[in-house]
């Protein structure tokens, strides 16, 4: 079994972005990239199956500019066994990586793609989706747990409810959520390792898939500010401030 | 123009997330409300949604193959009425999310997920960056596949309107999915996202039994959802529903009391609009406390039974 898993380069979690001032984005320059966490999580799981004996090659792909090929050789220092870049411009819509995707799909007939449930960046949640009904192959979303049971894909998802299970045919995709499992720390024999794995570019034009923007962004604005807020001394001026000033008790 | 909205429902009413879509879309156009579910929920949540304000029509679909809304037949579904729709709609929740960007791959469609702000017919405003932005976007697809942030846009009302319910033949399969299983655990408490008060807990709290013991007195008092930051619900405090932010529940009650909560910026992303944050932690320094309009520094095990006490 063949596992794909797109990564996405992204401004690491733990910086706060700033809108810039002309409002036209966010400031993105000098600042530290990193691997979209969820994506991370995909990765994992795709080298736990292989490690596990389900799978026999994890592949990594990144759609976006040459940078991106950072996050492709950390993924293969997780364990990914290869990986192709896809060029094109920095952050394409969801729309237009899944139709490379399908592309990349066609070409490596992979039985199942693992990817994060949304990039932390512009925070869409479609991708995966997206890629899944392009192919017309079931989805297993928000994954919490995933098993392979009888050749087929066991995918247990979080919902607003609870969880929920469900069982999908193969090939089939499925999206991590944070708690599928906890993503390890590659390993300086590893990321060395890493650097002598192939990895194949390739040009998003090439594929023949039409990387149009459907959105333009008008303007990026900064959130409306709360107003700074007091420190009470003692429970008692909590409640009297909630009762008499907030009046929300 | 006419819009469709995918709406759900829940414990046989219309999920308060739906009725919040329905809103936003009434700002868009005429709203014919599509209900999906086995033939017997499809019929009950047609009848409630008849009776929602702003919806001209319902269109219901009841099948076998629609009773857990899995995603692969619903969005053939509503690629099949799609025809003049100028924007199909429903609300970000985990069906909604799950269910409208696969119909609109099929359409050739982008999504434009979390609308927190109509500009106009196909210009919105999204966040960015779990929230530390906010995009104005405008879509140049000749139809508009949103899902709407359900605390930015006031639930209409659960009765008052009286439309017209048409049955859509439902001739969609799935042949490749199949529900399994689902665990909901219930509690008789306020659902997370239509609660007026939340009490949320965090690493603070130190253990599952602490999670119960410290909060459920104060969210008794209070009649108040019981909410979790991240680290509470992978460390087995709280289920994972409970999760707020930005891979969580995005909530705005009228009150949110923090305990034990640092305030990184993806929990923030799920409770910054609250009309009013109680930050209640030993740390001054917390970020949780810029966000507060009340701060209490102190040792929570202390200061939250002291405070159930006083209600
Ligand atoms: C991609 C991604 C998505 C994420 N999504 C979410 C999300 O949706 N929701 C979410 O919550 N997190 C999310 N996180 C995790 C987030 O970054 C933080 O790790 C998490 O919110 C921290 O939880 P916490 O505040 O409970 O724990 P901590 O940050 O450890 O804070 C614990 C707080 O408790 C206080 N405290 C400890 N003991 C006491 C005491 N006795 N009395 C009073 N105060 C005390 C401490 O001072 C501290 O401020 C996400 C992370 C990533 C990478």
């Amino acid at each position: 079994m063949k596992i794909l898993v797109p990564v996405k380069r992204v401004v690491d979690y733990n910086i706060k972005v700033l809108v810039k001032s002309d409002g036209t984005g966010v400031e993105t320059a000098g600042l530290k990239m990193s691997m979209n966490p969820f994506d991370e999580i995909a990765v994992e799981e795709a080298v736990r199956l292989r490690e596990k004996g389900s799978a026999t090659e994890v592949i990594a792909v990144s759609i976006g500019v040459q940078q991106a090929q950072d996050t492709l050789r950390t993924a293969m220092a997780m364990g990914a066994d290869r990986s192709i870049l896809v060029l094109s411009e920095e952050s394409p819509e969801p729309l237009a990586v899944a139709k490379v995707l399908k592309a990349i799909v066609e070409k490596e007939k992979p039985d199942l793609v693992f990817l994060g449930k949304q990039a932390i960046d512009d925070d869409m949640n479609a991708t995966g989706q997206m890629l899944a009904g392009l192919l017309g192959w079931g989805q297993g979303t928000f994954a919490s747990k995933v098993e392979i049971v009888d050749g087929r894909a066991e995918v247990t998802r979080e919902v607003d409810g609870g969880t929920e299970t469900v069982s999908l045919s193969v090939p089939a995709i499925v999206t991590a959520d944070l708690r599928l499992n906890e993503p390890r720390y590659a390993s300086l024999p590893n990321i060395m390792k890493a650097k002598k794995k192939p990895l194949e570019t390739i040009q998003a034009t090439d594929l023949g898939v039409d990387m149009t923007r459907r959105l333009t962004t008008v303007s990026v604005a900064e959130p409306p500010t709360r107003k700074a807020g007091i420190k009470v001394g003692s429970v008692a001026e909590l409640v009297e401030k909630l009762r008499n000033e907030a009046k929300v008790i | 123009m006419t819009v469709l909205v995918l709406v759900e429902t829940e414990a046989g009413q219309i999920r308060q997330a739906s009725r919040s879509a329905i809103t936003a879309a009434t700002k868009l156009g005429d709203v014919h409300a599509l209900v999906v579910g086995n033939a017997a929920d499809a019929e009950a949540a047609a009848t409630l949604a008849a009776k929602v304000p702003g919806v001209a029509k319902v269109l219901k679909a009841g099948a076998d193959v629609l009773a857990h809304e899995l995603a692969e037949p619903v969005a053939d579904l509503i690629v099949s009425l799609a025809g003049d729709y100028s924007h199909i709609v429903a609300a970000s929740t985990a069906v909604g999310k799950n269910v409208l960007p696969r119909a609109a791959a099929l359409l050739d469609v982008q999504p434009i997920p979390d609308v927190m702000a109509i500009v106009d017919a196909d210009t919105f405003v999204r966040p960015i960056y779990a929230g530390n932005a906010l995009a104005t976007v405008k879509s140049s697809d000749a139809k508009k596949v949103l899902t709407i942030r359900a605390t930015n846009f006031d639930p209409a009302p659960a009765e008052g309107g009286s439309a017209s319910v048409d049955a859509v033949n439902v001739t969609v399969q799935d042949t490749v999915s199949r529900f399994v299983s689902e665990h909901t655990p219930t509690s008789d408490r306020p659902e997370l996202e239509s609660a007026r008060v939340i009490v949320s807990g965090g690493r603070g709290l130190g253990s599952a039994e602490n999670f119960q013991s410290v909060l459920t007195p104060l969210a008794d008092k209070l009649g108040a959802a019981i909410g979790a930051s991240r680290v509470a619900v992978d460390s087995g405090y709280a289920e994972n529903d409970c999760q707020v932010g930005q891979t969580g529940k995005i909530v705005a009650p009228e009150l949110y009391i923090a305990v034990g909560i640092s305030g990184a910026i993806q929990h923030l992303a799920g409770m910054k609009d609250s009309k009013v944050i109680v930050a209640i932690n030993k740390d001054a320094e917390a970020p949780m406390l810029q966000v507060a309009d009340y701060a209490l520094v102190g040792d929570l095990f202390e200061v939250v039974p002291e405070l159930a006490k006083a209600l």
